[in-house]
């Protein structure tokens, strides 16, 4: 391995970290970061100056870092990628849910598009990790449902192409009361996408999101007129692309 | 105005049957209880009627059979309510379906016009709650709906009867003309119109016998609806084969499965005909929608969460005390109320009954009036899907989402209505464990124990304990319910409606209607259960009956050998727990038991089974293995629990004496 690749992988790791520390703040403390990678405070502060230049993140001294939308964009990838490897260490080679982490760790930086659009088809477009039941984010490809990701089999990834604007779940906690957003992805079975739509909750309706229940309670949207309430694990399942506030 | 069953042959062109459908919570039930003069229940939360209900109306001479149908969003097959109302509008072929609909929530509620409209069924649209819409700052425009649909629209305040004359006459109007007249249609997009006609073109050569109308089954197939793909594959395999290959088409063109195809075709027609036929003007923020945000406030939400039940039963002591003390002293002239052990028999008897009757006019009508009062204030105001909203995360510790808290506060009331209401839910094993925490809320007949026994004769303190003890239990056996039954818990989807001062005629009438059931069904056996046992009790047959279970009912839980036959009697009511008692020693019972034979008392009343009409209903709903289990649990609990706080209770008194 080049030492080029060993830097960007542990770049990935950093976003990959910062990324899960933000569910539960808006800006993460360097010594959150060093506590949580094990790593001498210094160095996270010396290599968040490094990410902030190559514009990864936002650096605020004294206060912490936040991802910005190009970090972001590549911490989610790296996360989607762990999370479906360890559904596929478990669900499918059978490895025992406590020891899946640490092997999805390692090979995350080495998968592809290619691969990861097949894992994730051979999991059945999974929604959360078999060990912490954190959600798992959103593929990037132009892509309105599981459903059709699967009838696009064939096709390769050129062809689809990629997502114009990143998109978030709605129990994203990026995601703000009061914000704007238009439905771009419903991950999920039939069923589930069915129940949604007969709500009103389509691809390309618009939404409000009024407010967030604490305690990873559900979140409240207004969409075509009526008001509804989504569960976290049906809100993780339902991505949106931010409009303007 | 009610009428006669319409069996006479004569009459036949004189008899109507209109049905109510549309969304849940749109004002269906208010409507067929003001035309037909029936009590269905109505609250502000989506679903509570689940089955389909019949009332009678004479209306311009014509007898007319009204359908209230439970509120659904679409005629797909996943939930039982939408298979209910789909066959019965299809099959049922009522004269006229009034499709009822939320003028404040315009375009979602036309989404399903849409479909009734596919189903080519004589249609009436009454756009209710045109006050709310109104206060939210939207304006209808009916003419112009009316002018989009095809069909009448008719516009309504159901809560006050507005509209609902008008409504009627012209239903009866669409109805004896249906016949002859042409049912008019939404186009969809050209392609998908094209592919429709292609179906419809094939059904008719092949000439089917299936009662619903060909477009519609082209639709559908389309859309690939299981059911109708069933049906259809035993007449024909070629229209299988058809379908599968226009809907490839369509996908081909749109890049999108067909069932999704076809859905945005119709929220695209019910968003521009909606547009179209109302105006939006900009208003402050309403009072409804200050109080919303205290209500789902992360702080406060939860407070009003908790006031919710504090206040249910602080207000049931507060006012129901007030009213028993009030009726003891009016009934003070017939006391005092001792039994009468000895004499002629019918004096025996006689005496047990009446003290049946002074018991429950003072025991018990005082509570139930204050407390389903409050409930049905809480159940109309539209608190019930915030407090699920803010409960959700919770609830998901006892493998359920927040809308299970509904039944769970209506459990309150009465075990049994909520078992019905778990129909909200998803999944059977969810239905199942709710129900089960249902049997452990004290409904108001234990309500009524624990306030008979403990509030009046230890402290009301220690009978708000026994509610905190109990919700603890309720968490924990919950808990211990869920790890046992393996399954996904299914996310919450629930449609939240606007907060509302809860309508004066609705909350009177139907704290009426369920006070009168208790008066009329369950005073005839206050009665009968008191005379019986204090006849028993003459004859010296409680005795043995007493002694056989002396072991637990004395040694284990510390209470006299006389527990045996209440907890007995307590299966069919559980007021008998107190009334008997009362039967038996006359009012006060201070001198019969001690303050923790109060408190393990009501503690086990509270607990130890569901009431007879709870376990019939559980064996309809979930069938005999189920309930036995439920009725085992909440056994079980109840002689560990009661053994438990016995002992500690006493040894608290023990130490505390020493001191
Ligand atoms: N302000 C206002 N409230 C109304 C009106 N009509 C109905 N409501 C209220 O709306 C709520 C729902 O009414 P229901 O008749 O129970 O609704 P439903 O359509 O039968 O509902 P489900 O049985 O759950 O499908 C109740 O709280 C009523 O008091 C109206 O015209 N104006
Ligand atoms: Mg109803």
């Amino acid at each position: 391995m080049s030492t080029d690749e060993l830097q960007s992988e542990s770049i990935q790791e950093y976003l990959e970290v910062i990324y899960k520390l933000s569910q539960n703040a808006d800006k993460v403390k360097n010594s959150e970061i060093a506590k949580k990678m094990n790593i001498a405070p210094a160095s996270v502060t010396q290599m968040m100056q490094r990410l902030s230049e190559l514009g990864y993140v936002n650096y605020y001294p004294y206060k912490g870092v936040n991802l910005t939308v190009e970090g972001r964009r590549i911490a989610k990838k790296m996360v989607r990628r762990h999370r479906l490897l360890e559904c596929f260490l478990h669900y499918i080679l059978k490895i025992k849910k406590d020891r899946v982490h640490d092997q999805a760790c390692e090979i995350e930086h080495t998968l592809n598009d290619e691969s990861e659009r097949a894992l994730c088809q051979l999991l059945k477009h999974p929604d959360k990790c078999p060990d912490t039941r954190n959600p798992i984010p959103a593929c990037d490809l132009k892509l309105s449902s599981c459903d059709e990701c699967m009838k696009k089999k064939r096709r390769d990834l050129g062809e689809i192409g990629k997502r114009d604007q990143d998109v978030i779940s709605l129990a994203d906690p990026a995601l703000k009361e009061g914000q704007k957003a238009r439905i771009a992805f419903i991950r999920g079975g039939h069923k589930m996408i069915r129940r949604l739509l007969d709500l009103g909750i389509t691809v390309g309706a618009t939404i409000v999101v009024l407010r967030k229940a604490p305690f990873r309670g559900p979140v409240e949207i207004a969409v075509r007129g009526s008001n509804i309430a989504l569960g976290r694990t049906v809100g993780s399942s339902v991505f949106v692309e931010v409009l303007g506030v | 105005m009610p009428s006669e069953d319409k069996t006479s042959m004569e009459a036949a062109d004189k008899q109507l049957v209109i049905a109510l459908a549309g969304n849940a919570n749109v004002g269906k039930s208010v409507i067929f209880n003001h035309l037909t003069g029936s009590r269905q229940i109505i609250g502000n939360w989506p679903g509570k009627t689940v089955e389909l209900a019949k009332g009678y109306l004479r209306f311009e001479n014509y007898d007319i059979e009204v359908i209230d149908l439970p509120g659904i969003y679409s005629f797909s097959t996943f939930s039982l309510e939408e298979v209910v109302s789909r066959e019965y509008i299809a099959f049922e072929e009522p004269n006229v379906v009034i499709n009822v609909i939320d003028a404040s929530v315009l375009e979602r509620n036309l989404y399903f016009t849409l479909q009734l409209m596919e189903l080519e069924v004589p249609l009436v649209i009454c756009v209710n709650q045109m006050d709310i819409a109104l206060k939210k700052g939207l304006i209808i425009d009916i003419d112009k709906l009316q002018a989009a649909l095809g069909v009448p629209v008719i516009p309504t305040v159901a809560i006050r009867g507005e509209g609902l004359h008008d409504l009627m006459e012209v239903a009866v109007g669409v109805a004896k003309n249906a016949p002859q007249e042409k049912k008019p249609l939404i186009r969809y997009g050209a392609e998908v119109e094209e592919r429709i006609e292609k179906l419809v073109k094939f059904l008719k050569s092949i000439k089917l016998q299936l009662g619903y109308p060909l477009r519609w089954i082209a639709i559908k197939l389309l859309e690939d609806d299981e059911e109708v793909r069933e049906q259809m594959e035993s007449e024909s395999k070629e229209i299988i084969i058809l379908a599968n290959q226009l809907a490839i088409e369509l996908e081909d063109i749109h890049q999108e499965p067909c069932f999704s195809i076809i859905n945005s075709e119709r929220y695209s027609c019910a968003s521009r005909i909606a547009n179209d036929s109302q105006i939006n003007t900009e208003i402050e923020a309403t009072l409804s929608e200050k109080l919303d945000r205290i209500v789902t406030h992360r702080v406060f939400g939860y407070v009003v969460s908790f006031m919710v039940i504090a206040t249910l039963l602080l207000w049931t002591f507060l006012v129901g005390n007030f009213l028993s003390d009030i009726l003891s002293q009016l009934f003070g002239f017939f006391q005092p109320v001792d039994p009468v052990v000895s004499g002629p028999v019918i004096s025996i008897l006689w005496n047990g009954a009446f003290g049946g009757i002074v018991a429950g006019i003072t025991l018990v009508v005082p509570y139930i009036i204050p407390f389903y009062l409050m409930l049905t204030v809480i159940e109309d105001s539209g608190i019930l899907p915030r407090v699920a909203f803010m409960m959700d995360s919770f609830m998901h510790k006892i493998g359920l989402h927040g809308k299970a808290l509904v039944p769970l506060i209506l459990g309150y009331g009465c075990n049994v209505p909520a078992i019905y209401t778990t129909r909200i839910l998803e999944t059977r094993r969810e239905r199942m464990l709710a129900a089960l925490a249902i049997t452990f809320a004290p409904c108001s007949a234990r309500t009524i124990i624990i306030l008979g026994l403990v509030a009046a004769f230890v402290s009301i303190e220690w009978a708000l304990a026994l509610y905190l003890i109990d919700i603890f239990i309720m968490f924990i056996v919950g808990r211990m319910a869920f790890k046992a039954l393996s399954g996904e818990t299914t996310g919450l989807i629930m449609e939240i409606h606007t907060l509302r001062v809860p309508s004066f005629s609705v909350v009177t009438k139907q704290t009426w209607t369920r006070t009168k059931s208790i008066i009329y069904m369950v005073f005839p056996l206050y009665i009968l259960g008191s005379a019986l046992v204090q006849g028993m009790y003459a004859f010296g047959f409680l005795d043995p009956i007493s002694n056989f279970l002396a072991p637990l009912t004395v040694w284990w839980l510390g209470l006299p050998a006389i527990a045996g036959i209440l907890l007995i009697f307590g299966v069919i009511r559980k007021e008998y727990i107190l009334l008997l008692l009362v039967a038996i020693y006359g009012t006060n019972l201070a001198l019969v038991l001690t303050p923790v034979q109060f408190i393990v008392l009501a503690l086990i009343g509270m607990l130890y089974i569901p009431c007879i009409s709870t376990l019939a209903i559980l064996i309809k709903e979930f069938g005999w293995r189920p309930t036995i289990a439920i009725a085992l649990a909440n056994l079980i609990t109840a002689i560990i629990v009661g053994g438990i706080v016995y002992r500690l209770l006493e040894f608290l008194i023990q130490s505390l004496i020493m001191i």
